[in-house]
């Protein structure tokens, strides 16, 4: 490695460190305090901890959702001499976790610091990439012609060209996603033999479907109007966690009806592939535009600037989802070869950011749920957390 | 602006401190204010400023609430308060079983001896029952009882997220209900004309106002923040007292209403108060400085000596006492010893302990004479069996036997290194003194009657109800009745 990023990492590791350390300032607060006990999981977990390590602090950032309900009620918010904000703080942790157990972590800290650049130069490149491939695989006819028998969308870009580098770019993406939560994990405290326990895996996947800590304890979130809690913020995030597994079952179904039944696309307007498209489509529309929406609210409102991140993320998605159902509506028009390129750059721009970018949050926030779940076994049977 | 002087007390009026200053907005407000006329007044925007003025706004009235803090430092004391103790006939999630009000009168005669004004404890406990249908209705949130708390899960309810939270949703409600709030604002005279109250002036940050009002509601809080005035009983030791709560309670709303006449009610020498951390903040620490860990160790003063039972009483009641009993020490300080079996026992301290692996380490550490504190120790150990353990849980028995002062529970030797210091100091939660009411909550005069359109409640009427002792939680229900009953009546005289 050369100095320059020697230097880079150290740098890293001690800005890290130096966070963590005001997350447990903090947090040592909190567990002297505990009125925010009823708000979500964090400080139950707290509790459990009387002896705060860093590591626990960095699980503690990812169990937290961001509700913000425990700044609203905090005596010792700025700007108490105390200076307790526990939802930044808890993000900054846990957004440097992101790139910490990330592969290749400079890769992943290049992207992560740039998400804007990032994501305007893949889109271009991925764009670029399907129109070369349709004009040179297919040709400029081809592109700019309606196209209506089945197999339309493959006589602009051929199918292998769009179905190889999905498979190749999942599969990285997968093992990415994989390697940094097992790091991540491992650096907690062990605990690999709950690791499997099934009472645990139904309980941590019922937290994260049902959002189960965005509730502010009952009544909703403040978002994006820090006194009227509400839920809109978890109500929009169902409709991007639902529609993008819509989105997901669409594909599958429509890939079964390809390779099982020999039925090319485009399919009818009634069919499984597009009800399920157009279903998560729209819902993903909705739900990222919405979190958009609040995001500039609270920007709005409290000058609280929205983590680049954040929108990054939620932009790509919701470019992917508009330009999908903008091919939908004129699949069968002129503009589909050139719609056809265009949702293809936007999917490889959200591909190529997938495991550096906002996306890896489900990973790591379902990875602490699951060790939350199991801590809670372990306190209501008596016994205490591994060491 | 015309400071006003009364017991040695601050002068009443904001510094001019550039980063108080109001924005040309809230100048615009202040001017606003000062302009209109009034039904209602509230001075003080805690619990029972809020609940006064809430009550008042929903019967018409225009209600203008004067709060001391800034917008983010709002609501006194209620920022730190987490539950309110009301009598309930059936139970619920968040209250099980059974809480009559003979019950509740009966607790808090246990705790303080007769209240000064017998009618007005029964009062508070009987309208005790519809505080918490009228905080549901006003959007209040509950949560289960806090871990540690759980005796007092049948007594008392817990606000979601504490009183921060609370005072956050009737700030809402209240402006909902067209209640104008000025920050900042701090009450500097009243003008009396014979007995009834006209305007009021105040200083709002740099600006001083004539408010035209028909009706005053004074909750202002107690005077514990004021360390001038605890000096009058406390001498110069007052000067060690770390004030638990906003400095804003400062009492010169108080004084100034016995300026003017109003009868006392409740031990002027009275206040509540705890161990704190020596290392915190002279003001507004709140909950998170208590120490919780004297049951697990022992107590020495400056001079290493031991001088209280440790042992005597489980959570709450232990740690209410402990307050009085360092304040009687010299330099009111002490420090708890404890050793490693004890830690990880009780509620993680909010600085850490001291530490050394030796006792006399520790009293180098601390400051203290290490051979004093070595023979504290081994006379304690000496005195103890060999053999017995923590049992935090419970009040076990376990006592010193022949000891000077005694240590009646949980007496296990300090003995495994490494051992552990944490200072206390007197941290003081409120006072007791405050003026005398009515049954419609108005202020009397010496001579026993009303002032017609002043009315008080919370902590600076509550010397009525409660004249000595703690009843957890009991400060927000005298807060709740008597702001509700001060509401309604101002409304009436305002009508």
């Amino acid at each position: 490695m050369s100095s320059d990023a020697l230097l880079a990492g150290r740098l890293h590791a001690l800005l890290l460190n130096s966070l963590i350390e005001e997350g447990q300032r903090q947090l040592t607060i909190c567990n002297a305090c505990r009125y925010c006990e009823g708000y979500c999981a964090v400080f139950p977990a707290l509790e459990l901890r009387p002896e705060l390590r860093l590591t626990d602090v960095t699980h503690l950032a990812n169990l937290c959702h961001d509700c913000g309900a425990c700044l609203q009620a905090c005596m010792y918010a700025p700007p108490h001499e105390f200076g307790v904000d526990i939802p930044t703080v808890m993000r900054e942790v846990r957004e440097s976790t992101y790139v910490e157990y990330a592969w290749p972590r400079r890769i992943a800290a290049t992207l992560w610091a740039h998400p804007y650049a990032t994501l305007t130069m893949t889109t271009i490149v991925g764009s670029a990439l399907a129109l070369t491939t349709a004009l040179g695989l297919r040709g400029g006819a081809a592109l700019l012609s309606p196209h209506n028998q089945p197999g339309a969308f493959y006589a602009v870009i051929p199918w292998l060209a769009m179905v190889i580098p999905a498979m190749v770019a999942s599969t990285f993406i997968l093992a990415v996603l994989i390697g940094s939560v097992t790091t991540y994990w491992r650096s907690g405290r062990g605990d690999s033999i709950d690791f499997v326990n099934p009472k645990a895996w139904t309980g941590a996947i019922a937290d994260a479907l049902s959002l189960r800590y965005l509730k502010g304890g009952g009544p909703g979130c403040p978002y994006p109007d820090d006194e009227r809690p509400s839920g809109a913020r978890r109500w929009f995030h169902h409709l991007v966690f639902y529609g993008f597994v819509a989105d997901f079952a669409s594909t599958v179904s429509a890939a079964i009806e390809q390779d099982l039944f020999n039925r090319l696309p485009p399919y009818a307007p009634i069919s499984v592939p597009v009800v399920l498209g157009t279903i998560g489509g729209v819902a993903l529309i909705a739900g990222c535009s919405g979190l958009l929406y609040v995001k500039l609210e609270v920007w709005k409102l409290h000058r609280d600037r929205p983590s680049p991140q954040d929108v990054g993320f939620l932009v790509i998605l919701d470019l992917v989802a508009l330009t999908g159902m903008a091919l939908l509506v004129f699949r069968g028009s002129t503009a589909m070869g050139s719609l056809l390129t265009v949702h293809m750059g936007t999917l490889f721009a959200l591909y190529f950011t997938l495991p550096y970018g906002k996306f890896v949050h489900g990973a790591y926030r379902f990875a602490a749920l699951l060790r939350n779940r199991i801590d809670e076994m372990r306190a209501d049977s008596g016994s205490a957390l591994s060491t | 602006m015309r400071p006003s002087q009364h017991f040695d007390g601050p002068t009443m009026v904001a510094a001019a401190d550039m980063t108080t200053l109001p924005t040309s907005l809230a100048a615009a407000a202040v001017r606003d204010a000062a302009r209109r006329e009034w039904d209602v007044v509230v001075i003080g925007g805690g619990n029972a400023g809020l609940v006064a003025a809430i009550t008042a706004a929903e019967q018409g009235c225009r209600v203008l609430l004067l709060e001391a803090a800034e917008r983010d430092l709002r609501a006194g004391n209620t920022r730190h308060t987490r539950n309110i103790r009301c009598a309930h006939n059936s139970p619920d999630p968040y209250a099980p079983g059974k809480y009559s009000v003979d019950e509740l009168l009966g607790d808090l005669r246990s705790v303080g001896g007769s209240p000064t004004n017998p009618a007005l404890a029964v009062l508070t406990a009987s309208e005790s029952e519809s505080v918490v249908p009228w905080m549901e209705t006003h959007g209040v949130r509950w949560q289960a009882p806090l871990r540690g708390t759980v005796g007092l899960a049948r007594t008392n309810r817990f606000f979601l997220g504490g009183g921060k939270a609370l005072a956050n949703r009737y700030y809402r409600v209240a402006e909902d209900a067209s209640v104008t709030v000025l920050y900042e604002a701090r009450v500097a005279n009243f003008d009396f004309d014979g007995r009834r109250c006209h305007p009021i002036v105040a200083g709002v940050g740099e600006e001083e106002i004539r408010i035209r009002t028909r009706a005053t509601v004074v909750a202002s809080g107690g005077f514990e923040a004021n360390l001038a005035w605890l000096k009058r009983y406390w001498g110069p030791a007052a000067d060690n007292y770390i004030v638990r709560g906003t400095p804003h309670n400062d009492g010169s709303v108080l004084a100034r209403l016995l300026d003017l006449g109003a009868a006392t009610r409740g031990d002027p020498q009275g206040f509540h108060a705890i161990a704190v951390d020596a290392r915190s903040p002279k003001f507004d620490g709140g909950i998170a400085t208590r120490l919780d860990c004297i049951p697990f160790g022992i107590v020495v003063n400056r001079d290493a000596q031991r001088f209280a039972d440790e042992g005597l009483d489980i959570w709450p009641k232990r740690y209410a006492s402990w307050g009085g009993l360092i304040a009687r020490q010299p330099d009111q300080i002490a420090y708890a010893i404890i050793d490693s079996q004890a830690m990880g026992k009780f509620i993680p301290p909010l600085y850490p302990p001291m530490r050394s692996d030796t006792i006399s380490g520790l009293a180098r550490t601390i400051g203290l004479d290490a051979r004093t504190l070595n023979s504290t120790v081994s006379e304690f150990n000496a005195h103890v069996d060999r053999k017995s353990e923590l049992n935090p849980g419970r009040l076990d028995g376990v006592m010193t036997v022949g000891l000077e002062p005694a240590k009646s529970n949980w007496a296990c030797r300090l003995d495994q290194p490494p051992f552990f210091a944490l200072p206390l100091r007197v941290g003081i939660t409120f006072t007791y003194m405050g003026v005398a009411v009515n049954e419609r909550a108005q202020v009397l005069n010496t001579a026993g009657n009303p002032m017609p359109n002043v009315f008080a409640a919370g902590e600076i009427m509550s010397g009525n109800v409660l004249t000595s002792g703690y009843l957890a939680g009991f400060g927000m229900t005298i807060g709740s009745v008597f702001g509700r009953i001060a509401g309604r009546e101002a409304s009436r005289v305002a009508a």
